[in-house]
């Protein structure tokens, strides 16, 4: 960023870009591979997903913004150090706020919470874009990728529930499906396919999503 | 309770931190594509794992747990200090790293010229800070199961690395699908290999075993009875 940021509109063309290059064609989970240890791990149920994105989105800014203004007084030698105590401080903030607001979700995430420190998307934007950038392009581009990490997960999620466990959001969605008690399509004989809840399929789904996405932008595709 | 050799066992196998729990998913994907990088990373691995997580286990036990300050004096007894958990393990995880890169940098060179690059990439590894959450929310009881668990779960992550860089070896010389290519072939082939990881979780363990054996019996002599009524 050469140009003064007085003489650049907010959300001048270039500030768009670092927004919606995440969502597209430079998807943090699907193109850089980054943050997929967690991404997977909490998309058998969508709430979980989303709760999962927005702690991420908010960790993210927020890091971002943070390493941003301290760029210039962060020695070199010991950022990794640094880094690393920011996020951890921010995602203890965001689990305290979770077991006392969602106790029951925050359950169910149990140390994928903590596990957003080693998120390698987090580390990457604040190595990557935050250590040289300032706080306002910063922002914008945690926003992004939290948001292209979102979107990746929340899909992964509505496939996984929906043909797992027939709900979405714990809403049923194509009926009861307790025996003895059926309706809706489980009248019919439909059955609620269980391989979708076990972890193999969250890889899967995101090897298909990746297929689908090289398909339609054949310049992502790899040599090997 | 469960037997230290149980939690190896289910750390390596039933419980991979690779197909159970995708953690370490990053370095899994970014360094298979050799065996010879992967079995550098994989032994890095169970190297700081197993190392990480008995020192984490006695910050948990001795100074973070509630009543865990209770040694100092009574007034620490009621101090609940986990909250602080997640910036102490990953501290320590960092300063671990560091350090055994030193140590074996000075006192074993062979071996820092194979694990060298590999070592300060694993500080933000997420195997080994899960490694140490999940030895935290198990509350193993004793020092001896947590090491256990860390040493299985190192080997456990290190046969995936190694298995899937043999795959990818193998994968090159085959006909996959233009955009399948690379990335979207190992997320497949890795959900393939979790799906064979699963039939591990037949495996008995004592517990189950015993519990097992009374069932059956229970069994049995419900049929014995049948058969007298009869």
């Amino acid at each position: 960023m050469s140009t003064e940021k007085g003489s650049e509109p907010l959300f001048s063309k270039k500030n768009k870009k670092l927004i919606t290059d995440p969502l597209t064609d430079n998807n943090p989970v699907t193109i850089q591979v980054l943050g997929i240890c967690s991404a997977l791990a909490i998309t058998v149920q969508v709430s979980q997903a989303v709760v999962m994105s927005l702690s991420v989105l908010f960790v993210i800014i927020m890091g971002n913004l943070i390493v941003s203004l301290l760029r210039d007084m962060i020695p070199s030698r010991i950022r990794i150090i640094v880094q690393l105590l920011v996020v951890a401080s921010l995602v203890i903030i965001v689990d305290q706020v979770l077991a006392a607001f969602l106790p029951d979700l925050s359950a169910k995430l149990s140390v994928f919470v903590g596990l957003i420190i080693t998120n390698c998307i987090i580390m990457g934007r604040l190595e990557a874009f935050a250590m040289g950038n300032k706080p306002w392009p910063s922002i914008l581009d945690g926003l992004g990728n939290g948001l292209g990490y979102g979107a990746i997960l929340i899909i992964v999620a509505v496939f996984r529930e929906l043909f797992g466990s027939g709900t979405l959001m714990g809403y049923s969605i194509f009926g009861n499906s307790l025996p003895g008690e059926e309706s809706g399509l489980y009248t019919l004989g439909y059955q609620n396919n269980n391989l979708m809840i076990l972890p193999p399929m969250a890889l899967i789904i995101t090897g298909i999503i990746i297929w689908v996405q090289r398909t339609r932008n054949k310049a992502l595709i790899e040599e090997h | 309770m469960e037997s230290t050799l149980d939690i190896f066992v289910k750390a390596i196998f039933s419980e991979n931190m690779i197909f159970a729990y995708f953690l370490g998913m990053c370095s899994y994907l970014a360094v298979s594509k050799t065996v010879k990088t992967a079995v550098g990373l994989g032994a890095a691995v169970i190297f700081v794992l197993t190392v990480t997580v008995p020192v984490n286990y006695l910050l948990e036990n001795y100074v973070l747990k509630e009543g865990a300050l209770a040694w100092i004096s009574d007034e620490y007894a009621t101090l609940d200090l986990s909250f602080l958990s997640f910036i102490m393990f990953i501290a320590v995880v960092a300063s671990m790293v560091q350090l055994v890169e030193m140590l074996v940098e000075k006192f074993a060179p062979a071996l820092y010229g194979a694990l060298g690059i590999f070592l300060p990439l694993i500080a933000v590894n997420c195997s080994i800070l899960g490694g140490a959450l999940f030895m935290q929310e198990r509350q193993y009881s004793t020092i001896l199961d947590a090491t256990a668990f860390s040493l299985g779960s190192g080997i456990g992550w290190f046969i995936a690395i190694v298995a899937i860089a043999a795959i990818r070896e193998k994968l090159r010389y085959s006909n996959v699908p233009g955009p399948l290519r690379g990335l979207g072939i190992t997320f497949i082939v890795t959900g393939l290999m979790g799906i064979a990881f699963m039939s591990f979780m037949g495996i008995k363990y004592g517990e189950e075993v015993a519990e097992d054996d009374t069932k059956t019996e229970v069994t049995t002599a419900k049929t014995d009875q049948e058969l007298e009524n009869r």
